[in-house]
């Protein structure tokens, strides 16, 4: 028997009973489907993370004020106000292999421009920024370090804003103002997409960090000099955590914290983050593969328990067709390529319900989205693989009937 | 050299403790162009003769020489080949498949025999023309009469040019004027060259052989020659005077 008289025959066979190879397949569909899905959401993901890290620029520790204890309650990240930017000034100065450090507030304000409003984040930085963030002025220029000292009223915008309050027109040079407080523009930032917790980072407006002090997002009242965060670039090819390590003595040093007590500071390098997101992204993959594995199972029980059902049905026309001159090894190949067609066309509707869900997922999540061609045909092929698996005991014992038993099979 | 040679052919069935002899010491000889009808009472081992012959079974004792080939010592795939090349099987119950036309079931031995497309077109076409179904090709086994489905089953039986029909009670659900135009399609066959084997438990069909051999408990009991009776010149006298049904005819009351 050729092949493809065998392979027409199989899928003659599929037609004729078009629900029940419909439903037999729903669970290899559904298996593939969550590999499909799984592969293009976890590549996508990654894919994300690495073009984030290269957003926030490499070589980045971030140290954030916190974790003090008062009368018991421990209160959370970001709460105390133990960070000033003379700390800023001593890591630079004073921790080996630092490039630059950059410290900044940010709080939200409303934006007017000629009449338009706007609501958005308001960062006070000081020079350092662009350096540490690897972030550009794309028209206009930077702060001159004398706005920055003197607190001048000049301010830097994101693309989002400068698109949402100037339309098509060029902002530089133009007033705006931020709480009710006039600023001149001095310059457009280059794009720079989302960040990693999802947010558009080019919403936001740049002032000089005394500026935001002294006159938008106003003084902390516990410490005057306090800022939000400091950012520490550690120069190419140097340790990170040996940086990292340096900046706590040192900031432990100048806080006074006594040996046994806890830091009253935390640092972040960009590097745990990404292995943070990696593994929740690991952790979906992980389950996706569960839920393919076990649906790839159950969906191959259920081919082997319609071709067991499908055997006994046509024993009669199998007992025909040893009559007529089948060879043992026709019946088997027969029932296998029903068995595999079965497998593969739910493998092939799983992979479009796939892509599907994964657009979907991606969209949602604002990834990439990454579906390689390699994991499709690996799915089809594999799905294949496993109708041949299950359906191989069906078309063993098809093959195995006894001709004249078989065609006397009511 | 006949082309049929069996010596001391023997088929045992084990049921338990007890076993059946189905087939016992059978030596028979039958020659290429002979028309055998084989009758006997139920269960005298007629059905198993012919599986024996055809290579659907294998006999437990004895030998079977088909053109002087032991086919008792073949294997599977061989015996496959046999069956495809040389045999074509027709049955009481025509064991057509339902979902393919009439066309696509006298196809079947020939897609096993590995011709390619357009050869099996033409010979199974042939094949249904030369039963008289040119015109139903492509009607489905649910859509023909009990008679145009045996045809159907013969042009199956016969696509493939073999050396031995093998009809195991072909007319035993056919009323009987279609039972003689069978008979009628078979003797037209035998004179073109195909060896014919019938079973059958009407002596009004074993007329238009040309040989019965009789069966009891699994071993011949009687071996005669015969003028057969000519079906064709039968159908032709019953077309002229249609009014009485010859005796066992369609069953009515
Ligand atoms: N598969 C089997 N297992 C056990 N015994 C069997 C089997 N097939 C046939 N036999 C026995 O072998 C004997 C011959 O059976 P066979 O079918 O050849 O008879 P037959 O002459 O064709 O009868 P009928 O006219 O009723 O078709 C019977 O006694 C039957 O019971
Ligand atoms: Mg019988």
């Amino acid at each position: 028997m050729r092949l493809s008289d065998a392979a027409i025959s199989a899928v003659d066979a599929l037609r004729l009973n078009k629900l029940r190879s419909a439903l037999t397949m729903l669970g290899i569909i559904i298996g593939v489907a969550a590999v499909i899905a799984m592969v293009a959401v976890g590549g996508g993901a990654r894919e994300q993370v690495v073009a984030q890290i290269r957003s926030l620029g490499a070589n980045l520790l971030v140290v954030m004020p916190g974790n003090i204890t008062q009368g018991g309650v421990r209160l959370g990240s970001g709460a105390a106000s133990t960070l000033t930017d003379e700390d800023s000034t001593a890591i630079a100065a004073e921790v080996p292999n630092v490039q630059v450090t950059s410290p900044y507030i940010r709080g939200t304000a409303q934006l007017i421009a000629s009449g338009v409003n706007w609501s958005t984040s308001v960062f006070g930085i000081d020079l350092g920024w662009f350096e540490a963030r690897e972030w550009e002025v794309e028209r206009g220029r930077e702060f001159e370090p004398e706005e920055i000292a003197r607190g001048a009223q000049v301010a830097l915008l994101g693309q989002t804003v400068a698109r949402n309050l100037y339309g098509g027109l060029d902002p530089v040079g133009q007033e705006l103002r931020i709480r009710n407080v006039p600023f001149r523009v001095t310059g457009i930032m280059a794009r720079k997409g989302q960040s990693t917790w999802g947010q558009d980072q080019d919403d936001v407006v740049f002032v000089p960090l005394n500026t935001a002090r002294q006159r938008v997002l106003g003084r902390n009242l516990a410490n005057a000099r306090a800022v939000g965060a400091i950012y520490v670039k550690v120069r190419e090819g140097e340790s990170l955590a040996q940086s990292e390590d340096d900046v706590k003595a040192l900031l432990r040093q100048r806080h006074r914290i006594q040996p046994g007590q806890e830091d009253d500071f935390s640092i972040r390098n960009l590097a745990d983050i990404a292995a943070t997101r990696e593994a929740s992204a690991r952790t979906l993959a992980l389950l996706l593969a569960a839920v393919a594995g076990v649906s790839l199972a159950v969906g191959g029980i259920g081919i082997m328990n319609i071709m067991l059902v499908s055997v006994t049905e046509r024993t009669r026309e199998i007992g025909l067709r040893l009559a007529v001159g089948a060879r043992r090894r026709d019946i088997l190949r027969q029932f296998l390529f029903e068995a595999a067609g079965l497998a593969a066309i739910g493998g092939a509707v799983g992979v479009v319900i796939g892509v599907a869900a994964a657009y979907i997922i991606s969209n949602a999540a604002g990834w990439p989205l990454l579906i390689q061609p390699e994991s499709v045909l690996l799915a089809v092929a594999f799905s294949g693989l496993v109708g041949v698996f299950f359906g191989w005991y069906p078309a063993l014992r098809a093959s195995r009937l006894d001709p004249i038993e078989a065609l006397r099979h009511a | 050299m006949a082309l049929i040679e069996t010596e001391r052919l023997t088929r045992l069935y084990r049921l338990g403790a007890e076993t059946v002899q189905a087939l016992a010491d059978v030596t028979l000889s039958i020659g290429e162009g002979e028309f055998v009808a084989v009758m006997g009472p139920s269960g005298s081992g007629k059905s198993t003769f012919m599986n024996v012959i055809g290579c659907l079974d294998r006999p437990t004792s004895g030998s079977y020489r088909l053109e002087g080939e032991t086919v008792s010592a073949l294997g599977g795939d061989a015996l496959a080949a046999i069956r495809n090349r040389k045999m074509g099987f027709v049955f009481q119950q025509f064991h057509l498949l339902d979902r393919l036309d009439a066309f696509g079931n006298v196809e079947l031995p020939l897609i096993y025999a590995g011709m390619d497309r357009a050869r099996r077109g033409e010979r199974a076409a042939a094949a249904l023309r030369r039963v008289g179904l040119g015109e139903r090709m492509h009607h489905r086994p649910t859509q023909l009469s009990g008679g145009q489905q045996q045809r159907v089953a013969i042009a199956r039986a016969i696509v493939n040019g073999p050396k031995v029909l093998l009809a195991d009670e072909p007319t035993g659900a056919l009323d009987s004027r279609t039972s003689i135009e069978i008979m009628a399609l078979f003797q037209q066959l035998n004179r073109d060259g195909t060896t014919v084997l019938v079973v059958t438990h009407e002596a009004d069909v074993a007329r238009y052989a040309s040989r019965v051999i009789r069966f009891l408990d699994g071993r011949v009991q009687g071996d005669a020659r015969q003028a057969p009776t000519d079906a064709a010149a039968d159908l032709a006298a019953l077309r002229r005077a249609p009014a009485p049904e010859p005796a066992g005819a369609a069953p009515c009351g």
